[in-house]
């Protein structure tokens, strides 16, 4: 009865949403307030239907009840509890109900707090999330149902993939999900402003709270899911260049440069329609980013099972929203008025020149990635694109990008003076080159890794400089500078917070690529190892039962010089129903580096292969991304945005004499 | 400057960093891609050594040597001919004999393939896609794997998409 009601809810929300979709628009089309006003009922009555409907999935994963084929197939009545709600969106048609689930929220919430924002403009967006609502109904209740029933119910279900049997995914998919599906809200904006034929400067400032929080959730969602590559799979490696982890960078680095681009429209009204565009182009993306992985469309070795119909549903919906959007743009977007001028040097011109090598570096990463799809479908020859190629085209753009990052905001709007910039970034530079130089002292050639180092160091430097020429610092008076600290709008703190994470995640990289230290090599016990400064001690084996799994564990005495500082118990396990195993890596953190120790197979000598690495600053790839999402938090916090757009100020009126 | 002169040094920059991104691009094309082939493919198209590219088909059955520090060997076949992988380090966790394999490396001139990374599949039922593609082509294809994909339809395509990056099986060296 319970799947039931849940397919049912969501046949209702589809029917909701078709209200939704068109209403509105003929309300605004024939200036019907009362059809306008349907908007905000059918939004919040869907995501009532919505969240009864994945409810009803959670609780059939929470009860074990295999009679539907979906839980079946993905979860195993031993499961600890958690593992059978994550197993939710763990699959195909879960994760799909977890898409609409986010996208109700962010209708019911654009409903609730859109006040300020002019009703007709209001009515279009809600009405375009709609529409996509719609699609994504249909393709999981006609492709992807999640509540199909077995006609035989199997006694014991198939389990959850062992890999996914972890916390991150309690964490990273929601999170990937809400920055995937809150680019939907920009891109609903651009198409009601299309629709609706106006765009001003208030538009960007409706507009940049929703890029933001998907942005900071897109943000913290591919480093959750990059840490949790790190520590599962037992490998050591933070990024892949595979085309899965492509299809959520893609729209981060879309929406990255929407952010910038979004800034020059709220402040200068220009970049009108350049702004429109990628509020399109990163949603574009996020659809890219959530069906062609998931369509097996991409060559990657994480990607098999595919089914034909949904296949052509997929694209049929990239085909509709992608085409449909880009023509509604180019015959629309010509009637956009343009906006204020400004000199190639000027805070505009940082700005233009960040998206253009964020949207470069975008289009890079995108022909890697679907280059062997298109060759294959050329030609038939089969080839792959690996992290080489990512790091030859990606890596030189982001140079010039990272050096213009502490220019940008020290850069006056309309017309910036260059020297003058540069003069007041000297110190940043001159600490940039003592790190280059301390670093080459220390580590020496090749001299990729120093100056990887300075350049971050300037980064962080320049994002400093920035607050402490706002606040004055050592220039006025310290009382001085702690009112102007404390009346700083919390964007500029957020500016200067989001480009230091970026610096730090640069340190990270820097450190883990350039002097990482590997080391493999079959152990036996009484075995020592040396990773680095680190010497490993194989002291014994143990095996354990857990709930659903067996486990190899290997119990391993770190020593630096001698003295023993740790004990590491990396293991492997063999998870029965699916005949799978995990490697589960054993870590120790010492400062923001770590000693990773993984294992590989037991041999028939009875010794164990051993993984093991030392990475330093590893950690800061992941406090860095926390930092520019905390950035982006800030940023949301500010004034201006839960205050709303200034309206054309009554008072002057009021002045007027009355004669 | 006129509002001609400026919006003409905006697209010159846009088109000069196009290039440049155009140039990388080609440049890296030329080096960093690999082909894929199944044993038959390197026999037939003559595969010259030293080339870079990536075999797969299945690890026949049997054929698994292991040697000392870590070394080991095995034959990838696709029912026709067969190549000989040699490998050293840590196989993944799902490696086994009569399962599909993807490995990456240099073909020596011994015909053999020095890998430097070692793929294997996801669950017991699954096969990459190339594997399965170059099965069907030499006609190995049982057709209980087409029976069975749809069946354990799960894991791979499952995760969300960067749980599918994060359900990686491989090593690499």
């Amino acid at each position: 009865m319970i799947p039931e009601l849940g397919h049912y809810a969501l046949v209702l929300a589809l029917a909701l949403a078709l209200a939704q979709a068109i209403v509105p628009l003929v309300g605004v089309r024939t200036g019907d307030a009362a059809l306008i006003a349907v908007v905000k009922p059918t939004a919040l009555a869907q995501l009532l239907f919505v969240v009864l409907s994945f409810a009803a999935l959670t609780a059939c994963y929470v009860t074990s009840d295999f009679s539907v084929e979906n839980v079946a197939q993905n979860s195993h009545s031993t499961m600890p509890l958690v593992y059978k709600i994550t197993s939710v969106w763990g699959n195909h048609e879960g994760s799909m109900l977890l898409w609409v689930l986010i996208l109700a929220l962010f209708g019911g919430l654009l409903a609730v707090l859109g006040r300020n924002v002019p009703a007709p403009l209001h009515a279009a967006v809600l009405s375009v999330q709609a529409v996509i609502a719609t699609a994504f109904y249909l393709f999981i209740l006609l492709t992807s149902n999640p509540f199909a029933r077995l006609a035989q119910p199997p006694f014991e279900g198939r389990d959850l993939n062992p890999i996914l049997q972890d916390i991150g995914l309690a964490i990273h998919p929601p999170l990937l999900y809400v920055g995937y599906v809150g680019f939907s809200v920009s891109f609903s904006f651009a198409a009601a402003a299309l629709l609706i034929g106006r765009i001003d400067a208030a538009w960007a400032r409706w507009v940049r709270p929703w890029t933001l929080i998907a942005w900071m959730f897109l943000t913290l969602g591919i480093a959750m899911g990059s840490y949790w590559a790190y520590y599962e799979l037992g490998w050591g490696g933070w990024w892949f260049w595979d085309p899965v982890e492509n299809a959520s960078l893609m729209p981060w680095l879309a929406g990255t440069a929407l952010l910038h681009s979004a800034l020059v429209m709220e402040k200068r009204e220009a970049l009108k329609v350049w702004t429109i565009l990628l509020a399109i182009l990163t949603f574009s993306l996020s659809l890219i980013g959530t069906f062609l992985v998931r369509s097996g469309v991409l060559t990657s070795v994480h990607s098999f099972a595919t089914d034909p119909a949904r296949g052509v549903f997929i694209l049929m919906i990239l085909v509709f929203f992608i085409g449909g959007s880009l023509t509604l743009f180019a015959w629309r977007a010509p009637m956009l008025r343009h906006g204020g001028l400004f000199a190639p040097v000027s805070r505009e011109g940082a700005l233009v020149f960040n998206n253009l090598f964020l949207t470069t570096a975008c289009a890079t990463v995108f022909v890697g990635t679907l280059y062997p799809l298109a060759l294959e479908a050329l030609t038939g020859e089969k080839i792959s694109v690996g992290a080489p190629f990512f790091i030859m085209t990606f890596g030189p753009l982001m140079v010039p990008l990272m050096i213009a990052v502490p220019f940008g905001p020290l850069l006056a709007w309309k017309r910036g003076d260059l020297l003058g910039v540069a003069q007041r970034l000297i110190v940043a530079a001159a600490l940039a080159v003592l790190a280059l130089a301390a670093t080459f002292a220390i580590e020496g050639r090749p001299v990729a890794g120093p100056l990887g180092i300075g350049l971050a160091v300037f980064v962080i430097a320049g994002a400093a400089t920035d607050l402490f020429e706002r606040i004055g610092l050592f220039r006025v008076p310290l009382a001085t500078t702690l009112r102007r600290a404390v009346g700083l709008p919390r964007s500029a703190w957020g500016t200067a917070v989001a480009h230091a994470g970026l610096g730090v995640m640069l340190l990270g990289i820097v450190g883990e690529s350039q002097w990482n230290v590997e080391r493999i090599v079959a152990m036996k016990a009484g075995d020592v190892a040396s990773v680095g400064r680190w010497e490993l001690v194989f002291d014994g084996l143990d095996q354990h039962e857990g709930s659903n799994y067996r486990e190899l564990a290997v119990r391993f005495t770190v020593r630096e010089g001698g003295v023993p500082v740790a004990t590491l118990a990396p293991a492997k396990r063999a998870f029965s129903t699916r005949e799978m195993a995990t490697t589960e890596a054993a870590l120790m953190r010492h400062g923001v580096s770590q000693l990773y120790v993984s294992l590989g197979d037991l041999n028939p000598d009875g010794s164990v292969a051993v993984r093991a690495y030392d990475k330093p600053l590893v950690l800061l790839i992941w406090i860095g991304s926390l930092v520019m999402a905390l950035g982006g938090g800030l940023s949301l916090s500010d004034r201006r945005l839960r205050v709303g757009a200034p309206r054309p100020s009554k008072a002057k009126l009021g002045l007027q004499p009355a004669e | 400057m006129t509002r001609k002169q400026r919006r003409f040094a905006l697209i010159a920059g846009g088109v000069a960093v196009l290039a440049v991104a155009t140039a990388l691009v080609l440049n890296a094309l030329n080096d960093s891609i690999v082909f894929f082939n199944s044993p038959t493919d390197v026999v037939e198209k003559k595969v010259q050594p030293g080339t870079r590219l990536r075999i797969g088909g299945l690890v026949a059955p049997g054929s698994v040597v292991r040697g000392e520090n870590l070394a080991v060997r095995f034959q990838v076949t696709d029912g026709n001919n067969t190549i000989a992988v040699g490998y050293k380090g840590i196989l993944p966790d799902l490696f086994r004999e009569g399962q599909g394999v993807i490995a990456e490396g240099v073909l020596d001139p011994g015909g053999s393939v020095k890998a430097d990374s070692v793929l294997a599949k996801h669950d017991e039922k699954y096969m990459p896609r190339e594997v399965a593609d170059a099965l069907k082509k030499q006609g190995h294809w049982q057709s209980d794997y087409d029976k069975a994909a749809p069946a354990s339809a799960g894991p791979p395509a499952a995760g969300p998409p960067a749980a599918g990056a994060s359900a990686a099986a491989g090593a690499t060296r």
